[in-house]
């Protein structure tokens, strides 16, 4: 369903999204090139819970098996939204072909999928859903590819993968066969964070990009202004001896938003405790220890004398923390307030005006993160409970995706024939269309 | 302007050529000693295989050949090379002739003729670009030679053509450093075609290998470089080059036009694809801005510099850097900044951001949105948020520097700066800080700009902390709530970090002097006064009730009507803080208060002027004291010097004048003490006990003079010569007084010998101002000196006695700025009962932190001392990098001192101070004979003496013996 914006066809490239295409979620897309088969991506769905919620791999397997058609699976990063459909894709439909992703993405991928699969199968009950065992299994094919590298798949395909930002391991990939060749960008930032450095790629003049576009219509503010807000904010807060409660997913933000803390407690001889509530994020940070070649400058300059991800004034949160005296700052999954231990800790803090909440990303309608952000004031909470939300409310938007003038230098940087907007909204991206057409 | 401009042009470029100098200059050395010629030839000869004529060329290569057996050599080398087969030892010959014909004194004219013969037959691209090279240096070595430029730019055009890339480069940088524009030279050209070099080298631009357009682009700039003015046209194709595959070629291609915008700022260029135009300037920064987004961070590195010296550019298209153009979803959008601006203008200041608060505003006419080709727009924006930090330095830089040209410009960029202050990276964040203290003269901070800034205050890092209290030392605030922030701010500072408290001191009193109208509404609210109520009176050692002080009293001086605001302890409180810290404090004028008048009378009265008075007035009186008698004289040296030392710790921008003529008097008393000494008429035998004195006042005079002429900045030439003076007559008192007590004739012999040597040296490198010594000790001496060389040595004893006696006071003429170099270690504070400890034989290390005032090049002269308690000292040499320069005249060391010692059976104090490391022949102005003679580096470097500047701390410290 996908329509991109190559003014010209190419014959000899076909292009099938079998999702993603003109929005966000369960990103895959296949590409065939010169006769050979590349799947993008196997991403899930997470607005829905039915078969949806997988891309329609049907459109290979009427025809034979999966296998036999692709002659390999390209994982740009960890992200569910890009790699949660692997283990139903090799496993439960069969794929036993070569699965290729960054080493870092290989380490933090299967446990984003075990903890997919705990929800989806523990807490919601599924059934026919894939099993850790097959996650295991899934992991066994997947060869672990360096940037840079250039990999031959077999005689005629090679793959070779670009720095891309966004989160730690994310690549962009160039396939080539011969002397064409197709860059599949996966998700990127072309402005450097705290942890991560800007997306990179050579003057490789393929014959087709396909880049996400997001943000298509949307040029962003400096990122410094918002950092600056936030750590004013969170400082503010605590100085008058309130408790800050930043609601975060596990990965991607929380570690850039706990550099950002990190590096400010240090650098201004704070002494109130961070705490960072514990279970996935403890290995993930263990990864991000591990990954350092894959972090910005800054962070790999430094990590001889010491690596920022060993956290001197974040320590792991228990429970019973919440209710000690004094000022603290604690982030605590999930991101949207709709459960767990951020809820938790929302419903003890949230009577008290000196205290803070501090969304950090965008909040899906009708979770408590949605509601409170809308300004309600008071929330019904189950059993008829009515809870007053004194606490200040912030919401500071830190986003990993390139804007319009980033996709715009990324397509010039390398020089495409044809550009292919995937990933994002038809309606913007038929903005963006007429810009590359008009300005390049 | 524009000369100043063309000048900066050449500025850019100027490391290049003196680079190569040095590499001239190191081959120079190499070759200058002699060797022998003749042998090289029997070695060539021998040579059986082409490896072994390479290990002896190469050997050859190591020694020196003298100016005048050049010539033979090369005619050898010559030789060799034409019946050479192998291109290796062709290639070392080449090599070789190039670096012969750059020896000094040596004209290349008579070998180049050959050079270019061989060069003709030559098949090999390695030894071809070698020889290219070798003309290279020929051509450089006889610029003023135009027959020859324009046949080597012949040769050079011929083999443009080659296959190989390193032939080609050679050319391009040969046609680069010796072709010429002009055609005006065709007459002398000699048949020779003049050729238009910059269009030849222009055809290289699109070669196909990237070294070689690199080559070209850099031939370009060094035509440019020499002075030869390039033609415009290059600028559309140098424009091409920027979308080039490789950095190397895109930088250059940056720098290439960033030379031609200097050069024709002013001319018009056609937009492509519309048929506006516009000046070749901002069509040059627009590129340049582009080029900050490039994808290599070298490219990135250059541009942004670049952009720092566009200083023609519109003041339109340089807002536009700072500018995105933010949208969302196509809408129109506020940047943070501006909504900041309205906030803060519609009175609601510093309110909670609410979801939505950015949301976007008008639609905007998708037509009207440009993406890429935006030129300016924004450059800065990612500049500053660039992934690497050595960008960020780069355009913090390049915004200093056009924020000084344009005060717009300076006040748009001012958010932007504020934000860097928040960077991750120490190096970014002091510089941005420095940027902003340089343009404040252009710029007031708003309140909530004033609020990011303060909240920096806290930062752990001293250096920050400090570059930020020199920041707002100098910054304009606009309301009064900012001056109170400002204070707040400033106390929370001292409590956090009382090490800071100086600073903080210094920067309320500029403060507080710059907003006298700002601060005196707050007066009452400061100092905690009610009309109808006596408050307490606040403690007077209360570091935070002293900064509130001196904020007020600094903005009281140009405020009259504040000091009625005043409660009768805050006038008990000036006096003694006008006493206690009277660089802090300004005099003020109090009326009707007797009890302040009373107490501080003399430095009550309106400005400086009396003290200087006062100074003037006591020296003058000491300059007429050889009316007086011995007893008298000294007396009043006494009471001069006692005088002098008061007013200088009253009068802290006295205090250099003060220290300086007072350590003069010193030397002077001492002198006249040693020489009244009855010693002179004494018996024999009770010279002994008399001398020990006089050479003690002469070794005394000695160290003083060393101190006046290292320990204080902004000394001139003719104090100089009075220091010398003095340092003579110290040498000649010490030269009687071992020639009374010494018996025999042999050692007197050389004494005498060096002290006229020492003499005859003065003589020398003063010789401009031996017209103000008149009737002084050295005017007469200069007099006698025919009889001195040919007496013995016990005559001129006798005869400098005398003239020592006779000699008159010189006056000592005051410098207009003199500062006393001056150091306080603050860490170690040695005040810890708690011994390091460590093992013995192992090193421990000690964190040496001090600040350094007034101290001229203190990465060569500052050493710190470390003196163990068994008499041991050690001088450690603290890195360059060790050095910071927070602030004109002050610096800061911050360095690691390793001790180490023996096994001690109890912990015991070892003391640190910093010393001063003195060479005086460094500091004389350079006569011929030393500039014609070898002086080689290390002379150059070394110490003579060192000179104590600070208390020395004393550390705890206890080496145990090892375990075993």
């Amino acid at each position: 369903c996908g329509r991109g914006s190559a003014p010209r066809s190419m014959p000899e490239i076909r292009v099938t999204p079998l999702g993603a295409g003109q929005d966000v979620g369960r990103s895959c897309i296949l590409v065939s090139i010169a006769g050979k088969n590349v799947m993008l991506d196997c991403g899930m769905h997470m607005g829905f819970s039915d078969d949806r919620r997988f891309p329609d791999f049907s459109y290979i397997t009427r025809n034979g098996r999966l296998t036999d058609f692709l002659d390999c699976v390209i994982i740009s990063h960890f992200h569910l939204d890009h790699c949660g459909a692997l283990p139903y894709f090799s496993e439960m439909v069969g794929y036993d072909g070569p699965i290729y992703m960054t080493h870092p993405t290989q380490a933090i991928c299967p446990i984003l999928l075990e903890d997919y699969r705990k929800i989806a199968v523990d807490k919601k009950g599924e059934a026919n859903f894939f099993t850790s065992q097959m996650i295991k299994d899934c992991m066994k094919k997947v060869v672990a590819v360096h940037l840079h590298q250039t990999v031959q798949v077999d005689d005629e395909l090679e793959i070779k993968a670009y720095y891309a930002g966004h989160v730690l391991g994310a690549a962009m990939f160039q396939i080539k066969v011969g002397s064409e060749s197709v860059v599949y960008t996966g998700d990127y930032n072309m402005t450097p964070d705290r942890h991560l450095g800007a997306a990179w790629i050579d003057k490789c003049r393929p014959n087709l990009l396909i880049t996400e576009s997001t943000y298509a219509t949307t040029i962003r503010d400096s990122k410094r202004c918002r950092e600056r807000d936030f750590l004013k904010k969170v400082h503010e807060a605590v100085e008058r001896g309130g408790k800050v409660l930043i609601p975060v997913f596990a990965l991607g933000r929380a570690q850039e938003l706990c550099i950002l803390l990190e590096t400010f407690w240090e650098r201004m001889n704070l002494k109130a405790p961070i705490y960072f509530s514990t279970g996935l994020t403890e290995k993930a940070n263990h990864y991000y220890k591990l990954f350092i070649t894959w972090t910005n400058q800054k962070i790999r300059k430094t990590f001889v004398q010491r690596n920022m991800f060993e956290f001197k004034h974040i320590k792991a949160f228990d429970r019973a923390f919440a209710d000690n005296p004094g000022p603290m700052v604690v982030f605590a999954t999930p991101g949207m307030l709709h459960a767990g231990q951020s809820l938790q800790i929302f419903r003890k803090w949230a009577g008290n005006e000196k205290n803070m909440v501090i969304m950090p990303g965008y909040c899906v309608q009708g979770t408590v993160g949605h509601k409170i952000l809308s300004g309600q004031r008071k929330l019904e909470m189950e059993g008829r409970q009515v809870l007053e939300v004194k606490m200040q409310v912030e919401y500071m938007s830190f986003s990993a995706h390139a804007d319009a003038k980033g996709i715009m230098q990324l397509v010039g940087q390398a020089e495409p024939e044809s550009v292919l907007l995937v990933h994002g909204e038809a309606k913007k991206m038929e903005f963006l269309k007429q810009k590359i057409e008009q300005e390049l | 302007m524009a000369a100043h401009l063309k000048k900066r042009v050449y500025e850019e470029f100027t490391k290049v050529v003196q680079q190569q100098q040095e590499e001239i200059a190191t081959k120079k050395l190499r070759l200058t000693k002699p060797s022998k010629s003749a042998a090289l030839h029997i070695d060539l000869c021998k040579a059986t295989s082409p490896a072994d004529a390479l290990q002896y060329l190469l050997q050859f290569a190591r020694k020196p050949v003298e100016a005048e057996s050049v010539e033979g050599v090369v005619r050898i080398l010559l030789e060799h090379y034409y019946k050479e087969n192998d291109p290796s030892v062709r290639l070392k010959i080449a090599s070789l002739l190039g670096l012969l014909s750059k020896t000094a004194g040596f004209s290349p004219d008579c070998i180049m003729d050959d050079a270019i013969n061989i060069l003709q037959n030559e098949k090999s691209h390695q030894v071809l670009a070698q020889l290219l090279d070798t003309l290279l240096a020929i051509g450089t070595k006889l610029p003023e030679n135009q027959a020859i430029q324009m046949r080597l730019v012949d040769v050079a055009c011929k083999h443009l053509t080659d296959t190989s890339h390193g032939v080609r480069n050679k050319c391009l940088q040969l046609l680069g450093n010796l072709g010429s524009l002009e055609k005006s030279v065709t007459k002398d050209g000699e048949g020779l075609a003049v050729r238009d070099v910059q269009k030849i080298i222009g055809d290289y631009f699109s070669d196909q290998d990237p070294r070689v357009r690199t080559a070209a682009i850099k031939a370009m700039l060094q035509l440019h470089e020499r002075g030869l003015k390039l033609h415009q046209t290059i600028y559309n194709q140098a424009c091409k080059l920027l979308s080039d595959d490789y950095e190397q070629v895109r930088s250059a291609a940056v720098q290439l036009i960033w030379v031609v915008s200097q050069l024709y700022p002013e001319s018009i260029v056609p937009i492509p694809s519309s048929n506006e135009e516009i000046r070749l300037v901002d069509d040059a920064f627009g590129k340049i801005c582009h080029m900050v987004s490039d994808g290599s961070w070298v490219v990135r590195v250059q541009a942004a510099k670049l952009l720092g010296s566009m200083e023609q550019v519109s003041s339109h298209f340089l807002e536009q850097t700072l500018d995105k153009k933010l949208m969302s979803d196509l809408r129109r959008k506020r940047t943070a900044h501006e909504r900041a601006k309205e906030l803060y203008s519609s009175g609601e200041f510093s309110s909670g951001r609410k979801w939505g608060d950015d949301a976007p505003k008008e639609e905007i006419d998708t037509g009207a949105v440009n993406l890429i080709e935006s030129g300016a727009c924004g450059a800065f924006v990612h500049g500053l948020e660039d992934e690497m930090y050595e960008v960020r330095i780069a355009a913090v830089e390049a915004l200093c520097m056009l924020a000084q040209s344009s005060p717009s410009f300076a006040e748009k960029c001012l958010d932007f700066l504020v934000d860097m202050f928040n960077d991750e990276i120490e190096e970014v964040r002091l510089q941005s800080i420095h940027t902003m203290r340089k343009i404040s003269n252009n710029i007031t901070l708003r309140e909530d700009q004033l609020d990011t800034v303060l909240a920096v205050l806290e930062d752990s890092s001293r250096d920050i902390r400090e570059a930020l209290h020199e920041l707002l030392c100098c910054t304009n605030v606009s309301t009064k709530e900012g001056i109170h922030l400002a204070l707040v701010e400033l106390l929370k500072n001292l409590t956090k970090y009382p090490t800071d408290r100086d600073s903080i001191w210094k920067c309320l009193k500029f403060l507080g002097s710059r907003h006298p109208t700002l601060v005196l509404p707050l007066v009452p609210e400061l100092l905690s006064t009610h009309p109808f109520f006596d408050t307490a009176e606040p403690d007077m050692d209360d570091p935070a009730y002293i900064a509130v002080l001196v904020l007020i009293f600094n903005a009281a001086k140009t405020c009259p009507t504040m000091p009625a605001l005043f409660s009768d302890h805050t006038f008990r409180h000036y006096a003694y803080l006008r006493d206690s810290l009277s660089h802090l404090v300004p005099a003020l004028r109090l009326p009707g208060r007797k009890l302040v008048s009373s107490a501080v009378s003399p430095s009550i009265m309106p400005h400086e002027d009396p003290s200087h008075q006062f100074l003037q007035q006591s020296l003058e009186r000491v300059y007429s004291l050889q009316h007086l008698d011995p007893q008298g004289t000294q007396e009043l040296l006494e009471l001069t010097i006692r005088d002098l030392q008061r007013l200088g710790e009253l009068q802290s921008e006295l205090a250099g004048v003060a220290d300086f003529s007072a350590t003069y008097l010193r030397c002077q008393l001492l002198l006249i003490k040693a020489l009244q000494e009855k010693l002179w008429n004494v018996a024999a035998p009770l010279y002994l006990k008399q001398s020990d004195l006089a050479s003690a006042a002469a070794k005394q005079i000695m160290e003083e003079t060393y101190k006046m002429e290292f320990m204080y900045s902004g000394v001139e030439n003719k104090q100089v010569v009075i220091i010398h003076h003095m340092r003579l007559q110290a040498k000649a008192l010490q030269l009687i007084v071992t020639a009374r007590t010494t018996r025999g004739v042999d050692p007197l012999f050389g004494m005498c010998e060096k002290f006229l040597q020492e003499v005859d040296f003065f003589q020398r490198c003063f010789i401009a101002d031996l017209p103000h010594l008149q009737d002084s000790f050295v005017d007469k001496l200069l007099d006698l000196m025919p009889r001195l060389m040919t007496s013995k040595p016990v005559e001129v004893v006798k005869i400098l006695q005398t003239m020592l006696r006779q000699s008159t006071f010189l006056h000592l003429p005051l410098p207009e700025q003199i500062h006393k170099a001056s150091a306080t270690i603050i860490e170690p504070a040695g005040e810890s009962d708690n011994p390091l400890r460590f093992t013995s034989g192992l090193v421990v290390a000690l964190d040496v932190d001090a600040t350094l005032e007034h101290v001229q090049d203190p990465q060569n002269t500052v050493k710190v001392q470390v003196l163990y308690p068994d008499g041991q000292a050690q001088m450690i040499h603290p890195k360059p990098a060790d050095f910071r320069n927070p602030g004109p005249g002050r610096h800061r060391l911050i360095t690691q001192v390793y001790l180490s010692h023996t096994a001690w059976t109890e912990p015991c104090q070892v003391e640190v101070r910093l010393l001063l490391a003195y060479n005086s022949s460094s500091r004389i102005p350079k006569s011929p004979w030393i500039e014609g003679g070898e002086v080689s580096p290390q002379v150059e470097t070394s110490i003579e003496g060192t000179i104590p500047f600070s208390k020395s701390v004393k550390v705890y410290i206890m080496p145990k013996p090892a375990r075993r």
